[in-house]
C-alpha cells in the first residue's frame, strides 16, 4: 500500500496567532512540505486544483514538475484535476509533458469540482458535471493513445488531424484515478476504463464509504479487468498526532473549532467518533487505519490531508515526520498481512504499466491505433451515433 | 399493533414533528393524526408500526450536518426512518407566518430524491385559525417541489381548537371539528398507502446508475 499526502491549498489564518500567510508564502510552503515529504520516505504527494480563494493552487504540472525536478523517489500526483472546466486537450498535453519531465514519476486523479461559480468562469455548466466528465475523459485517454485524432463533441471545438504533444512516455498514458465522493456514475467511469478510484472519505462515515467502493469493485470485474477484490482503490484521511495523545487533542482544537470546513460545527469529539480523522498518537493512527482494509478490502493508496486548517508549516512538517517514521511502517506491515497474493499491493508503476503494454504486444513506441477503445472496440462516437 | 395470528402486510408510519414545547401541542397533533391513519390502516388489513421522529432532539445535530454535509449518528437513523417509510405524516408549529426553521433545516438536510413519491400528511399548530392557509402556501409547496404524494386534506389546530365540540351540523363524520378532520386526514393518507399495494422501497442510488456506455451515448 502506497502512503502519501494532499493538500487542499487553503489559505487560512492560524487561530493561536492570528498569523495569515500571503499566496506566495503558501506556495512556497507547499512545495516545501512536498519535498520534506519525499525525503520522509512517503510514496505521493498530490496537489488539488483550485480557482477560487482561499485555495492558491491553481496550476497543478507547474507545481508538479517543478517538484519532480527537486525530489527523488515520491510519485506526484493530484487529487484533483477539473476534469469538468479544463479543456481535455490541455489536460492530455499538460500531463503527458508532466510524464516526460517526471520520468513517468507520477499519476493524476480526475475530479469535477464542486464550486459552483468556477464552472462559468470556464464557460461551463455545473448541471452538465457528469457529461462533461464523461466527454472529456473519453477524449483525453483518445489524444494519449491516438497519434493522429478526429474528433467532434458536445461540449468542445471539433479537432480535425490533431496530434497532442510530446506523446505519453515509452507511448503508455500515465496512470489515471478518479475521484467522486458521492456519484457512483463516476466510481461506473473507472470500472469502465479499469483505472484507479479513490473516495476521498475525510468527511464521510465509512458506511458511506464502503457502499462506493464496492459499488466500483463490482463493476470493475463486471468489465473483465479483473476480480473485484483486484480493483485500484484509495481512501482520502486525516490525522493530527503528539507522542502523546491528549497533547495532540489540546494542540488540534483550537485548529479544529475555527477550520473553515467543519468550525464551529460539530466537536472535535464527535467528528473524530464519525469520520476518519483521528486525533491522537501514533498508535491510535495506526489502530484506526489499520482497520480500514477490514471495510473496503487491501486497498493501493492512503493519503493524509496534514496542511490545512492554519496549522504552521513547522507542525505540518513534524507531522510528516510522525507519520513516515510511526505510522506508515506499522500500518504497511497491517495492509501486507492483510493482503491476498494476488491482490495487487500498489497502484502500478509507469515501469508496470510499460511491461503490460509490451506483454500485450502494444510495446513502447508511439502508434496510431485504430481508435477503438482497448476493451470494448468501441469509440465514443460509435457509441454517440 | 394489531395483534393477529395469520400473515398481513406491514406499514411503518413515520412521523416528523418540529414542536418544542414539554408537553407539545403539535407533537399531541402529530399523535392522533398518526392514530388515525394507523387504525384506518389496520381496518384495511396491515399491521402498523408508528416511529415518531422529534427534531428537538435532534436540532443541534441537524445544523453539523448542514456545516459539514452528512448527518451521522442518531440524525442519520432518524433519516433512515423518514425516507424509508411508507407514508410520512409532517407536522410544525407555524412561527412567523411559515413552518419553524428547525423543520425546514430538517427537510434541507434530506437528499432532494429521497421523497419521491412518498405519501405524505401535513399538519401544522397555531394560535388562531388565520394562520391556517399557511399549510397551503408553504407547506404543500415544499413538499410537492420534493415530488411528494401530498394528500389533499392536511390539519390545521389553533389554540381554540382543542376545546371546540365534535360539529354534528354537517354530513355524518364530515364536520369540521378537530377530531372529525383529523380522521379524515388519517383516512385519505391509509387509502394513498393502501392503494400503493406494496411495501414502499427507497431509491438505490447504486442500481439505478446507468452502465457506462449509456453514460457515454446518453449526451
Amino acid at each position: 500500500m502506497q502512503f502519501g499526502i494532499f493538500s487542499v491549498s487553503d489559505v487560512t489564518t492560524d487561530p493561536t496567532t492570528g498569523h495569515t500567510p500571503d499566496d506566495t508564502e503558501r506556495v512556497r510552503a507547499m512545495l516545501t512540505i512536498a519535498r520534506h515529504a519525499d525525503e520522509a520516505g512517503l510514496d505521493v504527494f498530490a496537489t488539488g486544483e483550485h480557482h477560487n480563494p482561499p485555495f492558491v493552487a491553481s496550476s497543478p504540472t507547474t507545481m508538479l514538475g517543478y517538484l519532480a525536478g527537486v525530489t527523488k523517489n515520491i510519485t506526484l500526483s493530484t487529487a484533483t484535476t477539473l476534469i469538468t472546466t479544463n479543456d481535455p486537450v490541455r489536460i492530455a498535453e499538460e500531463y503527458a509533458m508532466l510524464q516526460v519531465i517526471s520520468d513517468g514519476r507520477m499519476d493524476l486523479m480526475m475530479g469535477r469540482g464542486n464550486t459552483g461559480p468556477v464552472y462559468p468562469w470556464f464557460g461551463q455548466d455545473i448541471r452538465q458535471g457528469i457529461p462533461l466528465a464523461i466527454e472529456n475523459y473519453a477524449l483525453v485517454r483518445r489524444l494519449w493513445t491516438e497519434d493522429v485524432v478526429d474528433w467532434e463533441g458536445k461540449f468542445r471545438t471539433p479537432l480535425q488531424g490533431f496530434t497532442s504533444t510530446p506523446r505519453p512516455l515509452d507511448g503508455v498514458p500515465p496512470f489515471v484515478w478518479h475521484g467522486s465522493i458521492r456519484s457512483p456514475e463516476i466510481a461506473e467511469q473507472a470500472a469502465y476504463y479499469g483505472d484507479g478510484f479513490l473516495h476521498n472519505n475525510i468527511f464521510w462515515p465509512m458506511t458511506h464509504t464502503k457502499q462506493m467502493v464496492q459499488f466500483y469493485r463490482q463493476r470493475f470485474e463486471h468489465y473483465g479487468h479483473g476480480r473485484a477484490d483486484q480493483a485500484i482503490v484509495g481512501l482520502g484521511g486525516q490525522a493530527f498526532m503528539r507522542k502523546n495523545s491528549q497533547a495532540a487533542w489540546d494542540e488540534f482544537r483550537p485548529y479544529f473549532d475555527n477550520a473553515p470546513v467543519y468550525g464551529h460545527g460539530p466537536s472535535m469529539e464527535d467528528f473524530t467518533r464519525d469520520t476518519p480523522l483521528t486525533v491522537g498518537s501514533p498508535q491510535q493512527v495506526v489502530d484506526r487505519y489499520g482497520s480500514f482494509i477490514d471495510d473496503v478490502g487491501h486497498y493501493q493508496r492512503q493519503l493524509f490531508l496534514m496542511d490545512h486548517a492554519g496549522l504552521p508549516l513547522k507542525t505540518v512538517l513534524e507531522q510528516i515526520d510522525l507519520l513516515a517514521s510511526d505510522v506508515v511502517p506499522e500500518l504497511r506491515k497491517i495492509a501486507e498481512a492483510k493482503r491476498p497474493q494476488d491482490v495487487p499491493a500498489n497502484p502500478p508503476t509507469h515501469a508496470e504499466r510499460v511491461a503490460a503494454a509490451q506483454a500485450q504486444g502494444k510495446t513502447g513506441a508511439t502508434h496510431v491505433g485504430d481508435g477503438g477503445d482497448e476493451y470494448t472496440g468501441k469509440r465514443a462516437e460509435e457509441v454517440l451515433s | 399493533m394489531t395483534e393477529s395470528t395469520e400473515e398481513r402486510d406491514h406499514r411503518t408510519i413515520a412521523v416528523v414533528h418540529a414542536g418544542l414545547g414539554q408537553p407539545s401541542s403539535t407533537r399531541l397533533l402529530a399523535d392522533r393524526m398518526a392514530g388515525a391513519t394507523a387504525a384506518e390502516l389496520e381496518a384495511l388489513g396491515h399491521d402498523v408500526t408508528v416511529e415518531v421522529i422529534e427534531l428537538r432532539d435532534h436540532g443541534h445535530a441537524i445544523i453539523d450536518a448542514m456545516l459539514t454535509g452528512f448527518p451521522t449518528g442518531e440524525l442519520a437513523r432518524a433519516i433512515e426512518t423518514v425516507t424509508q417509510a411508507d407514508a410520512v405524516i409532517a407536522v410544525t408549529p407555524l412561527f412567523t407566518t411559515t413552518y419553524s426553521g428547525l423543520f425546514k433545516s430538517f427537510v434541507d438536510i434530506l437528499d432532494k430524491e429521497a421523497l419521491t413519491g412518498m405519501p405524505v400528511l401535513l399538519g401544522a399548530t397555531g394560535g388562531t385559525p388565520r394562520h391556517s392557509l399557511a399549510l397551503e402556501y408553504s407547506m404543500r409547496p415544499l413538499f410537492t417541489y420534493l415530488r411528494a404524494d401530498v394528500v389533499t386534506t392536511s390539519v390545521f389546530a389553533a389554540t381554540d381548537d382543542w376545546a371546540q365540540a365534535a360539529d354534528t351540523s354537517g354530513r355524518d363524520n364530515e364536520g369540521s371539528s378537530l377530531p372529525q378532520r383529523i380522521e379524515r386526514a388519517g383516512r385519505s393518507l391509509a387509502g394513498l398507502v393502501f392503494a400503493r399495494g406494496e411495501h414502499r422501497k427507497p431509491a438505490d442510488p447504486f442500481s439505478s446508475t446507468p452502465s457506462f456506455l449509456d453514460l457515454l451515448g446518453g449526451q
